[in-house]
């Protein structure tokens, strides 16, 4: 399984390094860049999201401060090659976790609806201080990065090959996450904390390292994003539909997976796009967006992968079965089996 | 004395109800102490705070010498303190082996070490093996039944090699096939070493296997003693008839 | 000092309409374990619904306030009904928030297409009166505004200790399990609960409007500082929402009024912060960590 694991990866990266060589046309690049984006910030949510089981409703917040630590950092210079911002990206993803780890502290010691309140309180916060810091943000007007300057045929390209090395990065990532302890720890803080707690998992640590990783990543999508678009405003550098999207394809894909979030990003960023072209960005869009959403919710709330791979394990299951083996499996299950609740009566 | 766990006049209140009222107990080493008493005597809550669960409103806790008051759960459990739940809780979404691996320590190297270490494989084969749980090793925990869960969850809080551990209503909801079994395990662990303290309600599991046993009434300790001594003591007959 | 007692009573007057608004999400939360994060999405649609009543008809956005609590507590019903009710309760703490962020998105979106998106007010031509009272501004729509809150949340507080269905209500929140034991049927409860929550939320939208211009958008500012009141005064407790909403919207006009008002949007955060610090239940809150 693992070797077929490494062949999948390797030849979904091998395919992503090679699209653009083909001559695309600059639309679908553009789509590309989109897709990645949103793959690699779902990935990044999916850690602390899927494995924590803590949904961050602020992670926009943190697109937001990549967005502008990025345009603060070069606004008013004039660039030479035109690489220099991206070399500054590990820098914004240590601010941003800076900024993530006392946020994460105080708001996961409590539950995750708490959590998500805080986080979601965040971003608007966020996006109210980048209208309002004017001096700073330039608040409504928007502030300006450099023009990057890159060959027109082939403009994207640099966006696109950074965007496919933070996806790599995101998924390797979480390739890590679930081949060691931490993502065992993870799992266990999901499902059960105070137990988890109870039999010594470093559960605060766990969760804070998941959270600043995660935050650290979509901070530096925010800061290609924001080189990419070389003018940002608050409405669109702090935009809860980012969260929203993130969420969402998450869901879509399979939470606690590799690769389901990047899935969700495929299906729904080009879907996305779609929409958002054929609704020409009108308030329609907002509401089939909502709509597809609820579908999803009610009609698939574990997400795709997690729903394929049940069914698979139920069949192995039935073969088991029918082949008639492990008798030691019917004994000990069958010889004691659910034969009450505990009685109440705590004190 | 060589007393591994002592509680001192530890008192909690919730609203009004004093749920432990100025509770002090010892737990000698090497015991299997019972803890019993009638519904609402604070036994559960006695065992949050011991566990670092609850914050007890005042008094002190001390294991093996060192006071404990207010650590968190995490901590004691790397102390050798560990505890199993009423309601068997274990991580469904895990494999039976997995359960039994993620409860093996947790230092900060070793978090970032394999999902599964040969080491940790090993230990948790072994005591697999002995829970008879072996063959449903890599089944998720949460296929199991009822019964299996709480042996799960016994042995996964042996993995640290605790030095006492409280175990809370080990035999509720289990049939009695599976409550010998639990005995079965208990003793030979604690011929191992381990220090038990178990909140039991079916009284006879306790006679068999505790001494001595410490009854709680009204959040305090109203006796402690030999088994035998117990049914004869009129404070308890009174706690368990009277009002 | 003038301008700090200016900000106390102007904070205390705005606080009275942020605990109404509050009152009804925690009151969602306390029935279904429920964060609505759709909760700013109705107040701004109680307000376009008051502002189409009082354009159509003149009546009054005070004397609308029957009419829409009506139209909204329908609203609120529907989306228990259609959105909340199917979700598996194992997962529904966590899908809820996802499911009720969707209806914000839809509701904002209804209310762009049905209004557009500029500003709208509702000018009844006594918006701007007000009394002066030993030098500090007492706008008197305010004034009003506060008094129909204290009223609204009076009404709440009698609906919910002095009838059947508020100590349904009541057991559901205290204890699901035992209330549903009891005979409580806890779907009906939820979506009563929820149509109430909606209902409170169409009252505030009134006074909201009254208050200030609002668009489709407007929701984002309220749900973040819906949200913290309701953290602070501990999920669930309806007294303490109403507490922490006078705390929190007379800091903020304090720093409003004596620092900057770009930075009084961080009182929220600052202040929820803070408070989480210490007691992480809330201010008011007596549910402690986890399922023990």
């Amino acid at each position: 399984m693992t070797r077929w694991g490494l062949g999948r990866g390797g030849g979904f990266f091998l395919v992503l390094v090679a699209l653009p060589l083909f001559g695309l046309q600059h639309w679908v690049v553009n789509l590309l860049v989109f897709v990645l984006m949103y793959a690699t910030m779902s990935s990044a949510w999916n850690l602390v999201g899927g494995f924590a089981g803590y949904p961050s409703l602020g992670h926009a917040a943190f697109f937001g401060i990549g967005a502008y630590t990025m345009a603060l950092m070069f606004h008013g210079d004039v660039l030479g090659s035109g690489y220099e911002p991206f070399i500054m990206l590990p820098v914004i993803a240590l601010v941003a976790a800076a900024i993530g780890v006392p946020i994460a502290l105080v708001s996961m010691r409590t539950r995750a609806d708490v959590f998500a309140i805080v986080t979601i309180t965040f971003l608007f916060m966020v996006q109210t201080l980048a209208f309002n810091l004017r001096s700073l943000t330039g608040g409504s007007q928007g502030i300006s990065l450099p023009i990057p300057p890159f060959d027109a045929a082939t403009f994207e390209r640099p966006f696109y090959y950074v965007l496919v090395l933070l996806l790599a990065v995101a998924m390797l990532l979480t390739f890590g996450a679930l081949h060691s302890k931490v993502g065992l720890a993870l799992v266990a803080v999901r499902a059960d904390e105070d137990k988890a707690r109870g039999v010594g998992v470093r559960v605060t640590g766990v969760k804070v390292l998941a959270f600043s990783v995660s935050v650290g990543l979509t901070a530096m999508v925010g800061a290609v994003w924001s080189y990419y678009e070389s003018f940002i405003y608050p409405q669109f550098a702090v935009d809860p539909l980012i969260t929203i999207a993130v969420v969402l394809m998450t869901f879509l894909g399979g939470r606690a997976t590799l690769w389901g979030p990047v899935l969700g990003a495929f299906i729904l960023e080009a879907g996305q796009q779609t929409l958002a072209y054929r609704l020409g960005g009108s308030q329609f869009y907002l509401i089939a967006y909502a709509l597809v959403f609820l579908v999803i919710m009610l009609v698939l709330p574990r997400g795709i992968l997690p729903t394929l791979e049940d069914r698979l394990r139920m069949r192995r299951r039935a073969r088991e079965v029918d082949g008639a083996q492990t008798p030691a499996v019917e004994l000990l299950a069958s010889d004691e089996d659910k034969v009450a609740l505990p009685h109440g009566g705590r004190p | 004395m060589s007393a591994l766990l002592g509680v001192d006049s530890v008192t909690k209140v919730f609203g009004g109800v004093r749920a432990v009222d100025g509770c002090s107990l010892e737990v000698a080493e090497g015991t299997v102490t019972g803890l019993i008493g009638p519904n609402g005597s604070g036994k559960t809550t006695l065992f949050n705070i011991v566990t670092g669960y609850l914050r007890a409103d005042s008094g002190q806790v001390q294991f093996d010498a060192h006071r404990v008051t207010g650590t968190d759960p995490g901590r004691l459990y790397r102390m050798g303190l560990s505890r199993t739940f009423q309601q068997a809780r274990v991580f469904p979404q895990l494999s039976v082996l997995e359960n039994l691996v993620v409860a093996a320590g947790y230092g900060w190297s070793q978090l970032f070490s394999r999902r599964v270490s040969r080491g940790d494989r090993a230990q948790a084969e072994q005591l697999l093996e002995e829970f008879r749980l072996a063959p449903v090793a890599d089944l998720l925990a949460a296929e199991l039944s009822y019964g299996q869960r709480k042996l799960l969850e016994f042995a996964a809080v042996l993995m640290s090699s605790p030095r006492l551990v409280l175990l809370d209503e080990p035999t509720a909801g289990v049939n009695p096939v599976m409550i010998e079994t639990m005995e079965r395990h208990i003793r030979s662990r604690h011929a191992a070493g381990i220090t038990f303290l178990v909140v039991e309600h079916d009284m006879t599991f306790v006679m068999r296997l505790c001494d001595p046993v410490i009854v709680l009434d009204a959040g305090k300790q109203i006796f402690s003693g030999q088994p035998a001594e117990v049914q004869a003591n009129p404070q308890v007959l009174d706690a368990y008839l009277g009002a | 000092m003038h301008a700090l007692v200016q900000g106390v009573i102007l904070g205390v007057l705005t606080g009275g309409v942020y605990a109404l608004m509050a009152s009804g999400q925690t009151l969602i939360f306390g029935i279904m374990k429920v964060v609505n994060l759709a909760q700013g999405a109705m107040v701004i649609l109680g307000a376009y619904l008051a502002y189409q009543l009082f354009v159509s008809f003149g009546i009054d956005p005070f004397l609308a306030i029957p009419i829409t609590t009506l139209i909204m507590f329908a609203v609120g019903v529907a989306v228990q009904l259609l959105f909340l009710r199917p979700l598996r309760r194992e997962d529904r703490s966590e899908l809820s928030l996802l499911v009720t962020f969707a209806v914000a998105l839809l509701l904002e979106g209804f209310m762009s297409i049905t209004w557009n998106t500029s500003y709208r007010s509702i000018n009844t031509g006594y918006e701007n009166a007000s009394w002066t009272v030993f030098g500090y501004q007492i706008t008197q729509v305010r004034l009003w505004a506060f008094l129909l809150s204290l009223a609204a949340l009076g009404l709440l507080f009698l609906l919910l200790n002095r009838t059947r269905f508020g100590r349904a209500v009541r057991a559901t929140v205290q204890n699901p399990d035992s209330a549903r034991l009891l005979g409580v049927e806890s779907d009906r409860v939820a979506a009563l609960g929820f149509g109430l929550g909606a209902a409170t939320a169409a009252a505030a939208g009134s006074v909201y409007g009254l208050l200030y211009p609002f668009n489709s958008g407007s929701h984002y500012d309220l749900i973040s500082r819906l949200l913290s009141i309701v953290v602070l005064g501990g999920l669930g407790s309806v007294g303490g929402a109403v507490v922490a909403a006078v705390i929190v919207s007379t800091s903020s006009a304090i720093v409003a009024s004596t620092v900057s008002p770009s930075w009084s949007e961080m009182t929220f955060f600052v202040i929820l912060m803070l408070v989480l610090l210490v007691r992480p239940q809330g201010l008011f809150g007596t549910v402690g960590r986890g399922a023990l």
